[in-house]
């Protein structure tokens, strides 16, 4: 990873949620950057969603699709006014379809410096049972 | 038949003197709209975005920086310019780890910031919260609004 430590950031827009279902609670709602990666034994999801506090954050999973949504807590800048207005928050939402079976009762959901680091152990396969056929 | 057909045909028809006038009208216009759009939404294209709002006694610089770390922010201020850098860093994986989706990127950034007006250096105060920095800078004394009372 030594070509990616002196890499320069670049801006990246970030998205805004394009569902087919729509909104009806007023407010922007983005996509959060992810990033998945499976292992043996877990898929573990990162995602980005700065301003989000670990209350705020609805971690859903059913029928093999996991639901991210989460809202942030608004800064009260009523009694400021906008010099240069860059981004703009607002909700996030995500949804992903998982293909292995997920452990449920182990998913474990850390959220750090507005990263969430989501562990979900896969089911562990049940090993195959030898049965010998009597003869007799 | 035929007739009808020629005159149908759009590029026979016959064209007033101004048309092709108005049409360089419209293309003039149409060339000002794509240079008018990025001052309805002025940016620079630097890493991070940043918010940029004042009071009467503060300026506030906002910025979404998720997963940096207080430590890795490198925030300086002089005269009236705030220098924001730093590295955003992402720990490698175990081995073995399949990649299903990466979006999330990590490197360097570096940040100027030329505030509308004077500052007290002495006053700034940063925050890094969630993922969002938050920068209050207190506005210099002689930059403060002052109420000037009328006497009559």
């Amino acid at each position: 990873m030594a070509d990616t430590e002196s890499k320069e950031l670049k801006v990246r827009e970030k998205q805004e949620v394009t569902s087919p279902a729509e909104q009806t609670t007023p407010g922007l709602v983005f996509t959060p950057a992810v990033d998945i990666f499976e292992t043996e034994k877990e898929i573990t999801l990162l995602a980005d969603m700065p301003g989000v506090k670990s209350d705020d954050l609805i971690i859903d999973l059913r029928d093999n699709t996991l639901t991210l949504s989460a809202d942030i807590a608004p800064v009260d800048t009523t009694a400021e006014q906008d010099i240069l207005v860059e981004y703009e928050s607002g909700r996030y939402y995500r949804q992903f379809t998982l293909g292995e079976l997920i452990n449920q009762e182990n998913i474990d959901a850390k959220l750090n410096d507005g990263v969430l680091r989501l562990s979900l152990p896969k089911v562990e396969k049940a090993t195959p049972k030898k049965i010998t056929v009597k003869t007799g | 038949m035929i007739y009808r057909r020629l005159f149908d045909f759009p590029t026979l028809r016959l064209r007033s003197p101004f048309g092709e006038l108005e049409r360089m009208r419209r293309q003039m216009d149409r060339l000002f709209e794509d240079a008018m759009t990025p001052y309805q939404r002025p940016q620079t294209g630097v890493f991070p975005l940043i918010n940029l709002t004042e009071d009467k006694d503060n300026y506030y610089v906002r910025a979404e920086l998720p997963g940096v770390k207080a430590d890795e922010l490198d925030i300086q201020v002089t005269a009236n310019n705030l220098a924001i850098s730093g590295e955003r860093k992402i720990a490698a994986e175990e081995e073995g780890a399949r990649y299903h989706r990466r979006e999330r990127e990590a490197g360097t950034f570096s940040r100027m910031i030329a505030l509308p007006g004077e500052i007290d250096s002495d006053k700034v105060d940063a925050n890094l919260e969630n993922g969002i920095l938050t920068i209050v800078i207190s506005k210099a004394e002689i930059a403060k609004p002052k109420q000037i009372s009328v006497s009559s």
